[in-house]
């Protein structure tokens, strides 16, 4: 198995400061907009970036958990039940505008599943999806970044391991991983 | 935590394990917040198939399975013994067969014979929801009772739990014993010696006939309904004395020293084992029941629509 470091904590953070003012540039004040963050690792970058905005901003931004297990399109393709993480949406999306936060895009369908499960709060007036890492030539459905951390070229048999701080790793580091063909 | 139930069907708590129950009640909270969504439905189930096959009256269990169904997307269908062809002499396994030809995945089955969706389940390859078996169990009431307890304490294991009432007629006490003490709870069962099941001790539970005693030991008190229709023969004088002995009124909570939480499957008996007064106090979570009742139906259906 071969590992290859793609982001660490310094760079992790220069990017995510980086697409803060992408999205600033877009939403401008913040007004009427609302961040959601896909479960289970989109939460904790949707934290951070909403952490850097209430500093660039100087104001407290929404924030939601917003988590698509109930709108998949496998469930039961697998072997168990999917397990459902905690959607947590303190307000309501109508005529709001969305900055949807995952930390990988590979096939699209993750994406899909929580556009179904975030209109079931209301229909918003607008939805940008950032994503941390954008894996190319690999998507199912076609479903595309706004705004993208890094773009990053894999083959199917390599895998984009997030480890994050607040999952308790060490440090963060991402990694692409390599499993040995047989 | 495990992925998946140990079983294909839910047919009493007496055959799953502690970590089934578990998983239940973990993946509940996740549909008790779907429910409270401004649109409540997910697409779960949406390719799935559920005849809800009523052999006994009901009405919470029959709504509750209905919208749980609905709230995952899933097609129901649903069949009452009352105007059927059960009136003409067709068997149970006749019934559900011609059923089961119309491509039906799950059914949801109330039946007033004890181990009827055992025997179900042994001859038919849908998922078997048991939803009562007479005196037997009745497994997602037990769930729901559970859940809401955890609810409202955080953790069920050392609770004192008294179960009180018509224990010898009740599919409700039974399920409740077996799930409560696979979830680490203390269990005691309160009534007249009459409506205590001979063998009541062989379960492990505490029994006591003095109602004011049982509601000094527990935490809470699940009150169950007198089942006048089970009842054959007589098994108290009147109504009005087994309210004087066993009713739960309020001058009693007053008398105990702390303040215990109120449960009730329904239908309530008001004055009879419950006054109104507790049944509509803050003590008393009967709707909370209710409502969690639909997240529990939501969390087993989408479990064992999950299994192969």
């Amino acid at each position: 198995m071969q590992k290859r470091k793609i982001f660490d904590n310094r760079l992790l953070q220069i990017t995510l400061e980086r697409l803060c003012y992408e999205v600033i540039e877009e939403f401008d004040e913040f007004e009427n907009t609302v961040i959601l963050g896909l479960q289970p690792k989109g939460i904790f970058l949707a934290e951070r970036i909403k952490q850097n905005l209430n500093r660039i901003l100087q104001k407290d931004i929404s924030l939601g958990y917003l988590d698509p297990t109930f709108h998949r399109d496998d469930f039961r393709k697998k072997d168990s039940p999917l397990r459902p993480n905690q959607t947590f949406v303190p307000f309501l999306l109508e005529d709001k505008k969305v900055l949807l936060i995952d930390d990988v895009l590979y096939t699209g369908r993750t994406v899909r599943a929580a556009l179904d499960a975030m209109i079931t709060f209301g229909r918003p007036a607008k939805v940008k999806l950032l994503v941390l890492i954008n894996r190319k030539y690999s998507r199912d459905i076609p479903i595309q970044p706004d705004y993208v951390g890094m773009e990053v070229n894999c083959m199917q048999h390599e895998k984009v391991l997030v480890e994050l701080k607040e999952q308790n790793a060490e440090s963060d580091n991402i990694w692409i991983i390599t499993k040995e063909e047989n | 935590m495990q992925k998946k139930l140990s079983v294909r069907h839910l047919l009493g708590i007496k055959n799953i394990t502690t970590d089934d129950i578990e998983l239940i009640l973990d993946t509940a909270s996740s549909f008790k917040e779907v429910i409270n969504r401004p649109i409540k439905k997910v697409p779960s189930l949406r390719d799935i198939t559920i005849a809800n096959i009523f052999f006994e009256n009901s009405t919470r269990t029959r709504l509750s399975f209905e919208l749980a169904e609905k709230r995952l997307s899933a097609d129901v269908i649903n069949f009452s013994a009352s105007g059927s062809s059960v009136k003409k002499g067709e068997t149970l396994l006749d019934t559900v067969n011609n059923i089961l030809a119309m491509k039906v995945d799950m059914v949801v089955m109330r039946h007033s014979s004890v181990g009827a969706p055992h025997f179900l389940s042994r001859h038919v390859k849908a998922h078997i929801i048991n939803a009562g078996d007479g005196t037997h169990e009745h497994p997602t009431q037990a769930l729901l009772d559970a859940f809401s307890i955890k609810e409202k304490f955080g953790t069920i294991a050392g609770k004192k739990v008294c179960i009180f009432g018509d224990i010898l007629h009740s599919r409700v006490a039974l399920s409740n014993i077996f799930c409560l003490q696979k979830l680490g709870a203390e269990v005691m069962v309160c009534g007249p010696p009459t409506l205590l099941p001979r063998y009541i001790k062989d379960l492990d539970v505490k029994v006591e006939t003095n109602l004011n005693k049982a509601l000094q030991w527990c935490d809470v008190a699940n009150v169950l309904r007198i089942q006048l229709e089970r009842q054959t023969i007589k098994y108290f004088p009147t109504l009005r004395e087994y309210a004087l002995y066993y009713g739960i009124n309020r001058s009693r909570l007053e008398h105990l020293d702390k303040e215990i939480l109120i449960m009730h499957p329904g239908p309530i008996n008001r004055g009879i084992e419950l006054s109104s007064d507790v049944a509509d106090s803050k003590h008393s979570i009967i709707l909370d029941q209710v409502e969690n009742g639909v997240a529990i139906r939501m969390a087993v259906l989408y479990l064992l629509a999950g299994m192969p």
